[in-house]
This record gives structure tokens, sequence and C-alpha cells, in this order.
């Protein structure tokens, strides 16, 4: 894959992804963070059609920014507005130090690691293949997965219902 | 050439931002935001190693991908009517608030 | 005939272009950055030029399904009123309110437009004229729509106003509940067929001589319906309707940005109108006319004849609400899109296994038209009885703890 398009795409994207995620952090109102992260799922999709994970690429898509960010916008606008400021704590700033050096040590073993590297195209179809692999070795996951979805939905339709209000 | 080391950093530093607006913010979905943006970027690093590394079935990173993908969807899901169910009993999504298990 | 046919079609000035190109250059890079603008330009300018006539074509049949002329003043029966609304739009005073949003406030209109032109990409207007010949064609389109949806989330926050952030929750609720169905009812083709591009599915359909919607009635219906509703469109508009909210999301915007709103959704109905054109109906192959006629043509009248259709849609039913709208997606097309994706799953494996030929089609198309019906019927008859006299929770007043008043006794003075 060394088309030259393939390589400023990859950087483009990198660059998108990498400040909106930042921008998250940075900006004032909760509904932009969710809006900015958006656009950070949106380029992380990017990156996966660069590296030929298309249908991976499109999950991401379909699921992180079409449904999560419509769950959060959602929560977002159920909460109370004088809690929607993106404020970060009184501490942040040891914070982005603890979270710089962790980044560093894995920027460091990641590229110290001799990886097995292989060059050229490697799949076929890659939704075809995904679709085999997830019935094939990985069929008890995929059942496994449906399930704690089912529960997910049911437990977060429970936490939500309107009958909770006496509880307090 | 995109490289495998270059799909690391970016993966790492996402990982560190994420990583970052977790710990740091007061609002409850805020610190969801940044458990998202963590997810996002092992995907990153998964997917990479699908496409760059020696293995017997390639195609396993981009499976694992997905699955994470389906686990962060309801993960949210339920993180999300936690937060609202924690709105209407104690009227706050401040995290700072929320000390009822403190000594 | 044959050969001034082909010649036409094949658009062989542009093949001899482009090999001019290459030779001269010698780089297959430019050469290809050339087709693929040239194709680009292609698409877009149908899609542009389809906006223009779907203003035209919407106001004129709506008008005479509804008994009376269409616009009939601007040019020869009306069809410069298109070029006559732009002007008008154009040259409103551009108005931004005050405490709406600032730079979020602008980009909507042009967010909204993106997918829909993004959906154009995926079409096969004949054998070898695929702009992109995506593996995952058809998982691609469903994305776009739920993009779509957080675009119009973006006006309706950023205009600042009660009813317009109302328009627009209400359109991602529809939206994010009309998407289930859709991905259920799209993956009947996909199993049929085996294969996400849309190339593919057309293909199938040309060489197996049975278009998908004689094998697959209920998920056309499905699609159909979902896709409305994604569209917001009559009987689903109740989001921008304007006797309703006050045209919802789009409220504070105004001039060309307004404009832009109504384009892409008259865009996003050409778009569904060829989602339904290529999945199930064909696409460019008309049983063997496409070796005669330019096979764009069927495709581009196919389009039409779909858009004529969510046309007469629109101008026949009446709106419905948000909570018959929601109930009617999540109670009755989720059961009916699941059932169906079990017994084409069923199908599929028998003929697959026992590897039949295409007899088996016009087999599995009677029984499908008549589980379709059978279908139908039972949910109509199971949604639509004893409704009232399910024990209803009070919802308006919660449950208050009145303590038992004494007997009131009229004797005594006022107290009771």
């Amino acid at each position: 894959m060394d088309d030259t398009a393939v390589v400023v795409a990859f950087y483009v994207l990198a660059a998108i992804t990498l400040i909106s995620a930042l921008m998250v952090a940075v900006v004032r109102d909760l509904i932009h963070a969710v809006l900015f992260l958006i656009l950070s799922f949106i380029g992380v999709a990017g990156l996966y059609i660069t590296l030929s994970a298309d249908f991976v690429a499109v999950v991401q898509v379909l699921i992180y920014a079409g449904a999560i960010s419509v769950l959060m916008i959602f929560a977002v606008l159920l909460t109370p507005r004088s809690d929607r400021d993106n404020a970060a704590v009184s501490y942040a700033a040891p914070l982005s130090v603890l979270a710089g050096l962790l980044g560093a040590v894995i920027i460091f073993v990641g590229l110290d690691t001799d990886w097995r590297q292989v060059e050229g195209d490697r799949f076929g179809q890659t939704a075809a293949e995904i679709g085999q692999a997830l019935l094939d070795p990985y069929a008890l996951p995929f059942e496994v997965a449906s399930i704690v979805l089912v529960v997910a939905m049911i437990g977060a339709i429970i936490l939500v219902r309107p009958g909770n209000e006496e509880e307090a | 050439m995109i490289q495998l080391e270059h799909v690391l950093v970016v993966a790492a530093l996402l990982f560190s931002i994420g990583l970052f607006i977790a710990l740091s913010r007061r609002n409850a979905i805020g610190i969801l935001m940044g458990i998202e943006l963590m997810l996002n970027s092992i995907n990153l690093n998964l997917i990479g190693f699908a496409r760059f590394v020696d293995s017997p079935r390639p195609i396993d990173g981009q499976v694992f991908a997905v699955f994470v993908i389906t686990i962060a969807a309801a993960e949210a899901a339920v993180a999300l009517a936690l937060a609202v169910s924690i709105y209407r009993l104690r009227q706050s999504v401040d995290v700072d608030k929320l000390t009822l298990l403190k000594w | 005939m044959r050969a001034v046919v082909a010649a036409w079609y094949d658009f062989d000035p542009f093949h001899e272009l482009y090999e001019w190109i290459g030779d001269v250059t010698s780089s297959e890079e430019l050469v290809y950055v050339i087709i693929a603008v040239v194709g680009a330009t292609g698409i877009l300018s149908f899609v542009g030029l389809g906006a223009l006539a779907n203003v035209w074509l919407e106001r004129k049949i709506i008008g005479r399904i509804q008994v009376r002329r269409g616009p009939n003043r601007v040019g020869p029966g009306g069809l410069l009123q298109p070029v006559a609304d732009a002007i008008k739009l154009i040259q409103k005073e551009v108005l931004q309110p005050r405490a709406s949003d600032g730079k979020l406030y602008n980009l909507p209109p042009i967010l909204v437009f993106i997918p829909a032109m993004l959906t154009f990409a995926v079409f096969a207007w004949a054998p070898d004229m695929v702009y992109a010949d995506l593996n995952v064609g058809v998982l691609y389109l469903l994305a776009l729509s739920s993009v779509t949806s957080l675009a119009i989330f973006m006006a309706g926050w950023a205009s600042n106003n009660k009813y317009a952030l109302l328009g627009a929750m209400r359109v991602i609720a529809m939206a994010v509940s009309y998407e289930i169905p859709m991905v259920l009812a799209l993956l009947a083709p996909v199993l049929f067929t085996g294969t996400m591009s849309i190339p593919g599915i057309v293909d199938f359909q040309r060489t197996n001589d049975i278009w998908l919607a004689f094998m697959l009635p209920l998920p056309v219906f499905i699609y159909a319906i979902s896709a409305t509703a994604e569209l917001n469109r009559t009987p689903a508009d109740i989001a921008e309707a304007e006797s309703e909210i006050v045209a919802g999301f789009h409220t504070e915007y105004s001039g060309m940005k307004f404009g832009l709103f109504y384009a892409v959704e008259l865009i996003n109905s050409l778009a569904v109108s060829g989602i339904l054109a290529s999945l199930f109906f064909g696409g460019y192959s008309l049983f063997g006319i496409d070796e005669y006629i330019p096979p764009w043509i069927i495709f581009i009248g196919k389009i039409y004849f779909f858009y004529f259709g969510l046309i007469w849609l629109r101008g026949t039913w009446p709106r419905l609400r948000i909570d018959q709208l929601m109930a009617f997606s999540w109670k009755m097309l989720i059961p009916l899109a699941l059932i169906n994706i079990a017994v084409v799953s069923a199908e599929v494996l028998i003929w697959r296994l026992n590897e039949f030929d295409s007899w088996i089609f016009w087999v599995y198309a009677l029984m499908n038209i008549v589980m379709m019906f059978v279908l139908l019927q039972f949910f109509f008859t199971m949604l639509t009885k004893n409704y009232y006299r399910l024990p209803r929770r009070a919802t308006l007043i919660h449950d208050v703890s009145v303590p038992s008043l004494p007997a009131p006794t009229f004797t005594q003075g006022g107290n009771a």
C-alpha cells in the first residue's frame, strides 16, 4: 500500500482524529465536546480504511457515530444545564503529565518491539472473512456478545424506568 | 509508506488523550467520552496489528475490533442509563458530588 | 442503429481521451485522477439537475393529486419554477439569531448535503459504470443515513430554539428507530446474492433474470416505509411539518440555508429511490432490453418511477403522530423484519445446499408473497385490537398517596 494518496490520507486523518480528541478535552460546552468526539470517531473510521479494514470502518461509523453518539447527545440533554460544562478538575495539570508519561511509555514499547511484519495485501473481502471467522472459531464469543447486548438493553431500560424516583 | 510504528504512535497518543479526558472530567458523561476514545485507540491498534503483523489468521484482529465495538456500545448504553438515573436521584451528574460511599 | 447507440453509450471519445492523456503524460495516477474527476462531475451534475427537476416534479404532481394545477406561470408549464425558487432563496436576507451557536449554526446545511451526495457514488449505472465499487456498499449506505441524523441534530441545537431542538430530537429518535428495520430489510438481498456490493447485487438480478422484489416483497415494503421515515417525508414528517412544529429543525434557517435543507431532502429521496431500484428492482437491467437502450437511462427511469411513488405517498397519506410512528417501527416493522430474516435465511440455505437452478426463485417468490400477506394480516389484527382494555398506568399524575378524607357532612359549617 505505498500509494502516496493513501499515505497522505493516513496523516491527514490522524491529524484530524488527534486534534478533535484534544478539542474534546478543551472546549467549554459539553455538546461541543460530543460533536468533536463524533468527528474523532469518523476520523478513526477513515484510519481503518487506510489500513484495509473496510467492514470495520463502516461498522464504526454506523455504531459509534450513528448510535453511541446519539445516546450521548440524549444523555447530555437529559441532564441539568448547570452540569453541562466540560470543566476539568483542579488537578488536571499533573494528570496531563501522567497521561503524557503513559503515552510515552506505550510509544517507546511500540517502537522498540520487533514486530514480525508482513507486507502486501492480506485480505480478500474482509466482510466475508469476518463472517466466516465469527461462525467458525468464534461462534461462542459471538453468541455471548449477543447475550451481553440483550442484558445491557434490558438493564438500561430498567435503570431509567420512571418508577425509580421514589426510591431516594 | 504507512508502517506499523505510525499506527502504534497514533493509537498511543489517542489513548493518552482519552486517559486524560477520562481522569480529569467532572461530568460523568465527559468521563464516558474519554473511555470511548480509549476504546477507539485500542481498536486502532488491533486493526494495525491485523494489517501488518504475521499471524496464522490475519482477520483475527478485525474480528476482535468488531467485538470491542459491540461491547463498547453495550457499556455506553448502561453507563448513560446510570448517569440519567443518578441525575434523577441526586439532581446532579457531577462526580465530585457523588460521595455517599466515602469514608 | 446498434452501432450508433453503442458508440453513444460506451462513451468512446472519453476512452480515447484517457488513453491519449495516458500516452502523453505516461503517469497512471493522472489518468486515474482525471477519470475520477470526470465521473464525479457526471454524477454530481445528475444530482444537481435532479434536485432542480424534483422541485418541479413534486409541486406539479402534488398539485395534480390535489386537483389543481401546479405552478404554471414561470415557464412553459412552470418548468422554470425551480430557477425562480432558487433566485428567491438566494436573494433573501441571511439571518442568524444572536443567541445561536456561532460557527455551529453555519455548518449543518453543508454537513447534511455531504452524505446525500456520497450516496450516489456506489450506484451501478451500467455494467461498467460504477464510481466506487465498494465491497460493503449496502452497509455504507446505511452508515450515511445515520450520519445525516447527526447533522440535523446539530441544526436543531445550534438554533437555540426550543421548537427546533424538539424537532431535531424527534428526527433523531425516528431515524434511530427506523434504522433497524432498514438494516434488516436490506440484509435480505445481501443474503440471497452473497455480496454486499451493489453492482454485484444488480448483476445477480440480471444473470438470474429475476428481480429481487418478486422474491422479497416484504423487505421492499419494510424498506420503503423505513426510508420514508428516515427522509422525514409525509407520512412521517412530524419533525418538520409547518402545522406541527413551526418547521422543526430548520426554523431558524433562512434563505439559501433553508434551500439547502430542502434540496437535501429531495436528493435523499432520489438516493432512496436509487437504492430501491438497484437492490430490489434490477438496477440497470430490464429483462434484456438493456442491450438496446443505454442502461443508465433505464436506471434513471426506475429512479424517477420510485420517486413518483414517494411523491404519491406524500400527496395522499395523512401525517402520523410521533408515538404512532415509533410504535409502528418498534412493534410492527422490527418483528416483521426479523421473521423475514429467519425465513429468508432458511430459503437461502436450502437453495445453496441443494444447488437448484433459477426456477427455485419463482417458488420462493410465491412463498414469500403468501407469507407477506399472512404476516401483515396477523400483525394488523394484533396491533389494532383491545388497545383500550389494556391496563394503563397513570402517567400524568404520579402515584400520589391521598389520605382518605372523612365523609363530607353538609350540616356543619364549611369544612368539607
